[in-house]
């Protein structure tokens, strides 16, 4: 029956994915091209005589970097701050994240099974938690920080307050999206037997995703490290807040021994992601 | 070697009458009527895109037929509610044609797996700690002659050892019916014949009802007294075994018998939900 058909497949069908891509780029390229005439995105620009200028006055005050004893102790004590409001932070946020990302994924329904549709109730709570999620986060964590340097004043629980909320949104969309792009074969077989939410996302789906949620958390640690310090600018504590006193003094070597630190941290922060993978995989 | 079985045990009867399934416009199931007696033991054959899959899933109440009456130990499993229709899942247990198993996975939690319906969330998450009753996943992989991989990774399992783990976890679970879908398809002939005699052996010990769609029809007219074939979504034939004979069976894969009765080559993964592309 097979061979019987081989003359009349000989034109090979067209494949189906292919208007989909081309509408795709289109409309990729016809956004791109009234962005980039609205930000008058202009690289050549930044080589002009007088951009040169003033970064070469800015960058000149750079060298060397400070390094007196007393500098580098208080350094020390705004890292150590840094990395505490970060990871504090991120505690919050992962305690907000992860049970909200447990409710609104998809792969953990037991009404979809048969259909492939959500019961309705199901379907509006699981919208509910992901709107719940998308506020969080609209909300730039510098904006929560002032809000929260008024509320509880000058320091570091305003910043461990602002990471928390705009991170939990952000890990939650994001555990979302890795639970469901996910292979779901394991959690949809324990769920079909008649296990329970939970006990399928522990079986199922969180020794297929472990991974992935991992380095990503890892890696918005790094982010919540360089948003902290963002932060330390409107007074939420941190290296950011001894780097904003620097500025204003005009300290270009204070301004260098930071930045050097931030490059250490994020660096650290990529050697315990690739440590963290690697020991998963 | 006939350990076959017809109903001895009291229990609860399995069926479809009239039953159709569709995906989208494609009629998968056309009207399929067969009962299954407490306890019966039947092989489910035809060749490739048959519907055989189709059908597990729609006996496991994972596929919701568009027409039909549905009995599942003896109810209609979309006449319950939510919960209730939740709670029957527990008493049945699906065996997809791929293991269902994370890589990453140990092997002793892949296998107590099966005792998720029986335990709490506490326990299980206890479990994960340290294994809750390793010695039930260990004497459950001896039964398959796998009791030395139980603290393995599920990946660093040979196909025909990941399929018996998934087989494993049946047989710590407390279901009274057993859905197999092509569960020996990696296994060498001697294997399969010692694995479905020990899932048999299972069955007729709970007194749980046995559904197993197989490739090889040695295998099936070997080991299960009732044979059904089933072609293009609908019941060719449904017969004692000694009524299967070779014009049936070229019938049913429409090829010379001699290339059937070997093996019909089958895909490995039905594709069962159709996903976009990219």
């Amino acid at each position: 029956m097979y061979l019987s058909n081989a003359a009349a497949l000989s034109v090979v069908p067209r494949d189906p994915a292919w208007r989909g891509r081309v509408t795709a780029f289109v409309v990729f390229c016809a956004l791109l091209g009234p962005s980039l005439i609205l930000t008058e995105f202009d690289p050549a620009q930044l080589w002009s005589e007088s951009s040169l200028q003033a970064t070469r006055q800015f960058l000149a005050t750079f060298l060397p970097p400070a390094h007196a004893p007393e500098f580098l102790k208080l350094v020390a004590v705004a890292t150590w701050k840094t990395v505490a409001i970060a990871t504090v932070g991120m505690a919050i946020a992962i305690a907000i994240a992860f049970p909200a990302a447990l409710i609104a994924t998809r792969i953990l329904s037991v009404s979809r099974l048969p259909t492939g549709r959500m019961a309705p109730l199901s379907a509006a709570l699981r919208a509910g938690v992901r709107w719940l999620l998308i506020f969080l986060r609209s909300v730039p964590e510098i904006v929560w920080a002032m809000l929260f340097v008024r509320a509880v004043g000058l320091g570091d629980t305003a910043g461990v307050m602002a990471i928390g909320i705009t991170y939990g949104g952000m890990l939650g969309k994001v555990y979302i999206e890795i639970l469901e792009s996910s292979e779901t074969r394991a959690t949809t077989a324990l769920l079909e037997n008649g296990a329970g939410r939970l006990q399928a996302f522990c079986y199922g789906a969180w020794p297929v995703c472990l991974p992935e949620l991992t380095s990503y958390t890892v890696y918005r640690w790094e982010c919540a490290i360089r948003a902290s310090v963002v932060m330390g600018f409107v007074g939420a504590g941190g290296l950011g807040q001894q780097m904003e006193l620097s500025m204003k003094m005009l300290a270009g070597g204070e301004v260098l021994t930071m930045l050097l630190v931030f490059v250490a941290l994020v660096w650290i922060a990529d050697l315990a992601s690739a440590f963290l993978r690697k020991a998963l995989s | 070697m006939d350990t076959t079985v017809t109903s001895t045990v009291s229990g609860e009867v399995t069926g479809l009458a009239a039953v159709s399934v569709r995906y989208g416009a494609a009629v998968v199931l056309d009207d399929i009527s067969l009962g299954l007696a407490p306890g019966e033991q039947v092989a489910i054959i035809g060749p490739s895109g048959a519907g055989k899959t189709t059908l597990l899933h729609t006996l496991a109440c994972s596929i919701r037929p568009a027409a039909g009456e549905l009995n599942v130990l003896g109810v209609n499993p979309w006449r319950l509610g939510d919960g209730a229709l939740h709670r029957l899942r527990r008493r049945l247990f699906l065996a997809p044609q791929a293991p269902p198993l994370p890589p990453r996975q140990r092997v002793v939690h892949a296998v107590l797996a099966g005792q998720l319906p029986r335990w709490g969330v506490v326990k299980s998450l206890r479990s994960l700690i340290y294994p809750a009753d390793a010695g039930i996943a260990r004497d459950a992989l001896a039964r398959f002659r796998l009791e030395d991989k139980l603290y393995l990774r599920c990946d660093k399992l040979s196909g025909g050892e990941r399929q018996r783990v998934a087989l494993a976890r049946l047989l710590v679970s407390q279901a009274e019916l057993f859905l197999l879908d092509e569960p020996v398809s990696s296994l060498d002939p001697a294997l399969a014949h010692a694995v479905l005699e020990t899932l048999q052996a299972e069955a007729l010990r709970r007194g749980a009802a046995l559904v197993v769609s197989l490739h090889a029809v040695d295998l099936a007219l070997a080991r299960f007294a009732r044979v059904i074939g089933v072609r293009a979504g609908r019941v060719a034939f449904d017969l004692p075994r000694e009524q299967v004979d070779e014009h049936l069976l070229a019938d049913l894969y429409g090829t010379e018998l001699n290339a059937s009765i070997q093996a019909v080559p089958e895909p490995p993964a039905a594709v069962f939900k159709l996903t976009r592309c990219i």
